[in-house]
């Protein structure tokens, strides 16, 4: 079967895909706008039964999808590099061929969870994990939740929370008390982020405070936490852990894309070091939804040659990589918090690997294959970043297929042999 | 020199973890040296079978099958060692004819197994296609995770293990990375396809191969799936080739295998290799293309010009010896690998034959043994 051809291909509809789609779309390129979930939005503008769209995110997708120049896959994934300028991808009735002449990923972030004792317990998710199960429909009416990690998303999270009923008895942010407020004080700057992120700054936040452990035995029935050096121990139903966000840099890399810090390197024109792959938002970086959205916006000029839409853009984008950099270092990670597992705390849930399983390694392969930690069905998304954080082992680049694929979506890379 | 063992093994994979315990397990110290490296025994399908292409490939297996089974109950679990059989398949007449055939062999050898007709196999195995003419199950085949088999192997007392690259052998001999040299009684090299690295007039090449592993399906795969194509196409052939080799995990997860390629060390996954490979599994097992896969990855055999290991003394290098060439079948033949060297380490007479697998066949005889 002959691939599906396009000017211009970008992998992830949030908000630096929707912007790179809009952006590229003001040209006659014709644009193929891919994303794994259902619906477009990303992790910000999650859409769902119980999900409030702002204003802003409902126009950018109406605009984006009503364009004739835009043709967007939903829930379709991609599988495999099928040859030069050429992917494979699979949605839930084929798989198939696309090859584009520029590509830009907009692959977004994902929580970092590190494990602590409990933590795969029922009950248990991540703090944007807990925000997304609760737009999907999970009911949390009247429910005690803590919140606890790091960074604005814990802020959001009990935001999305709150206002479909739960109780939120503690929001546990691991940074300390001077680094918060000194970022607070510098949030003027950023108005909309101040909206946004602290409106919520309420009795029940504590900085100086991470968990210790996830209490019950078939359930979660409370959280021990260290709060301001002491231990305190607090019922709840529920417990969301993120400490913050990390780059989804793994196809890029995969496709050859430099890193930097964990993400994939860019240039003023978000260009990665492959020619033709454009990266924008935050797997190129954290650095929050308007950040991502002009990143997203600069790439899409440049990968239709509009340079100087692109160049204008640049000094939005220096202002957001401000706060982003703020960020970054005001919820930069506590080293105790590498120290929460104890020696029979699961890292990798799929394949049950507790932590002294690999505490004696010398590195992340070895570490595998001696306890096939990272080798189940998530294929190390959850537990690659985890034991990065914790050893500071590099992941390799991901090989084919970089997400579960029917078999037969892979014959169709039989015809590529030449 | 002071030696610093009695023994010196290079190579921790499961050829030299298997001769390092057997080693250790008559009472000699011995100091196992790996760099580290991606062998052969972690990407491997520890499928344990015997084969009978040649006579000395069944002794060996055969033999090696034997073993396995004696050492099963002392393994731990995480080896997740099962003798769940092999189920040849035959995809016509010829195919059958060579089924029966193989039956015979087998039969004569003492190898238990049963031939299959078409009907009869579905009900064995219903995933498998319609049509197929019949099949030759293997009973006391089995499977086994070799990565930790081999570090099971070297917790033996005895055994001192060192992460270190050699540079240089010379006799017993050997020099590391970092220019330090150590000496031993004796030196085995079982380092896989690097062993020309080393020894540059070993006959040994590196042949490709892909593997893929789906998500868990418990129960819808029995017996380890070859087909007997295999015999034919797969292993003789100089060109890339494919077979079908469906293995069931005890995970429930489904191994698939299997390719060859000749004349390449890049280990990138390639496309069209592994669509070959699954199409062929496809052909047997109509179902599987509904499946997810999770992970596809590559190894390299170490192979020899008749396919056979090399297993003994090197004929030109007193104090060396060698246990490497052992293609696609060496997590199957490491206990008699082990066996072999170590009787002829000690001047015994080996439990089976050693002349087949005696290095001298491609190096000619010693000068000065
Ligand atoms: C769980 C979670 C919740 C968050 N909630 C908030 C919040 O409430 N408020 C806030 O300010 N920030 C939130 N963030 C931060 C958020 O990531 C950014 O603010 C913003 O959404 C980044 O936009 P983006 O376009 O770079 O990436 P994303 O919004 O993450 O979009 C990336 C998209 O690409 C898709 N994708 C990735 N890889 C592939 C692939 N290989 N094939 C197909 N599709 C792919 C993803 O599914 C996703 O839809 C959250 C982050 C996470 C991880
Ligand atoms: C795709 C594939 C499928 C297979 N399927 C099966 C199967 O189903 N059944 C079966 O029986 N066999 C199978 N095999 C074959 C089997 O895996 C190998 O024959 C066996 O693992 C070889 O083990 P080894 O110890 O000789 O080599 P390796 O496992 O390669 O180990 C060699 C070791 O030597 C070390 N080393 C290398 N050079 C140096 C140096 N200079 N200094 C120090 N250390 C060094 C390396 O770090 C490595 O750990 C398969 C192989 C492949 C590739």
């Amino acid at each position: 079967m002959s691939p599906e051809q396009t000017d211009v291909l970008i992998i992830g509809a949030g908000p630096a895909g929707l912007a790179a789609a809009l952006a590229a779309a003001s040209s006659t390129a014709r644009i193929v706008l891919l994303d794994d979930n259902p619906l477009a939005g990303g992790q910000i503008w999650r859409d769902g039964p119980q999900a409030e769209l702002p204003e802003q995110a409902r126009s950018l997708r109406e605009r984006v999808l009503g364009h004739p120049n835009v043709r967007h896959c939903p829930g379709t994934r991609v599988i495999a590099s099928a040859g030069p300028n050429t992917l494979l991808v699979e949605d839930a009735e084929r798989g198939w061929q696309i090859r584009y002449d520029k590509l830009i990923l907009c692959t977004g972030a994902r929580e970092l969870l590190l494990p602590f004792p409990g933590w795969t317990l029922p009950g248990v998710t991540g703090a944007g994990g807990l925000q997304a199960l609760i737009k999907a429909g999970l009911p949390v009416r009247d429910q005690a939740l803590v919140i606890a990690g790091s960074g604005p998303l814990l802020l959001a999270s009990a935001a999305t929370a709150r206002h479909n009923g739960a109780r939120i008895v503690r929001i546990a942010e691991q940074a300390a008390r001077g680094a918060v407020a000194g970022f607070a004080a510098q949030l003027p700057r950023w108005p909309h982020k101040l909206l946004q992120s602290f409106s919520l700054f309420d009795r029940q936040y504590r900085t100086g405070t991470h968990v210790l452990a996830a209490l019950g035995s078939d359930r979660l029935e409370g959280v021990r936490l260290s709060q301001q050096g002491n231990i305190v121990e607090v019922a709840c139903d529920r417990l969301a852990c993120g400490f913050g966000l990390i780059p989804n840099s793994q196809l890029g890399q995969a496709l050859g894309c430099a890193l930097e810090q964990q993400a994939l390197a860019v240039d003023g024109w978000q260009a990665t070091s492959v020619a033709g792959v454009y990266a924008a938002g935050e797997c190129s970086g954290f650095g929050g939804s308007e950040l991502a959205l002009v990143e997203g916006a600069i790439a899409g000029h440049a990968a239709v040659g509009e340079h100087p839409a692109a160049q204008a853009l640049w000094t939005r984008r220096a202002r957001w990589q401000g706060f982003a950099r703020a960020l970054n270092r005001a919820f930069a990670l506590n080293p105790a918090l590498k120290a929460l597992a104890t020696a029979d705390t699961l890292v990798c849930r799929c394949e049950d690997v507790a932590y002294a399983e690999l505490s004696g390694h010398v590195g992340w392969r070895e570490a595998k294959l001696a306890s096939r930690c990272g080798m189940g069905a998530c294929q190390g998304r959850v537990c690659g970043a985890a034991v990065q954080h914790l050893f500071g082992w590099q992941p390799s680049a991901p090989r084919p297929p970089f997400s579960p694929a029917r078999i037969e979506t892979l014959l169709c890379l039989e015809d590529i042999s030449s | 020199m002071k030696p610093c063992a009695d023994v010196i093994v290079i190579g921790a994979g499961i050829i030299g973890a298997a001769c390092a315990q057997a080693l250790a397990a008559r009472g000699l110290r011995v100091l196992v040296l790996d760099a580290g490296l991606h062998g052969a025994t972690a990407a491997g399908m520890g499928h344990l079978l015997v084969l009978d292409d040649n006579p000395a490939e069944l002794a060996l297996s055969k033999h090696s099958l034997q073993r396995w089974r004696e050492i099963a109950p002392a393994l731990p679990d995480s080896c997740a060692y099962r003798s769940n059989g092999t189920l040849w398949l035959a995809a016509n007449a010829e195919e059958m004819a060579v089924a029966e055939h193989k039956y015979q062999v087998l039969r004569a050898q003492g190898v238990a197994c049963e031939l299959v007709g078409g009907p009869a196999l579905r009900q064995r195995e219903p995933a498998l296609r319609e049509g197929l003419e019949g099949g030759l199950l293997i009973n006391q085949d089995g499977i086994l995770y070799a990565p930790a088999t081999a570090r099971w192997m070297l917790q033996a007392n005895g055994i001192e293990q060192r992460q270190a690259r050699v540079s240089a052998i010379e006799g017993n001999q050997v020099r590391l990375d970092d220019g330090q040299w150590l000496s031993a009684e004796a030196v085995v090299l079982a380092n896989g396809i690097q062993a020309t690295d080393l020894c540059p007039e070993l006959p040994i090449e590196p042949k490709k191969g892909h593997l893929l592993i789906t998500d868990r399906y418990p129960g819808s795969v029995t017996h380890t799936l070859v087909e007997l194509g295999y015999v034919t196409s797969a292993h003789n052939a100089s060109g890339p080739s494919t077979a079908c080799n469906i293995q069931p995990r005890p995970t429930g997860q489904l191994f698939i295998g299997a390719s060859r390629q000749f004349g390449t060390t890049d280990p990138a996954v390639e496309g069209w290799m592994l669509a070959r490979m699954l199409k062929r599994a496809t052909e047997y097992m109509p179902g599987l293309a509904q499946l997810n896969g999770i992970r596809a990855w590559t190894g390299f055999r170490a192979a020899s010009p008749d396919g056979l290991p090399l297993v003994g003394r090197h004929p030109r290098q007193d104090g060396l010896w060698l246990a490497v060439g052992h293609e696609g079948l060496g997590v199957t033949t490491a206990p008699a690998t082990a066996d072999l060297l170590v009787a002829q380490l000690f001047g015994e007479t080996p439990p089976l034959a050693a002349e087949p697998y005696l290095p001298e066949r491609f190096l000619g005889v010693a000068a000065c043994a």
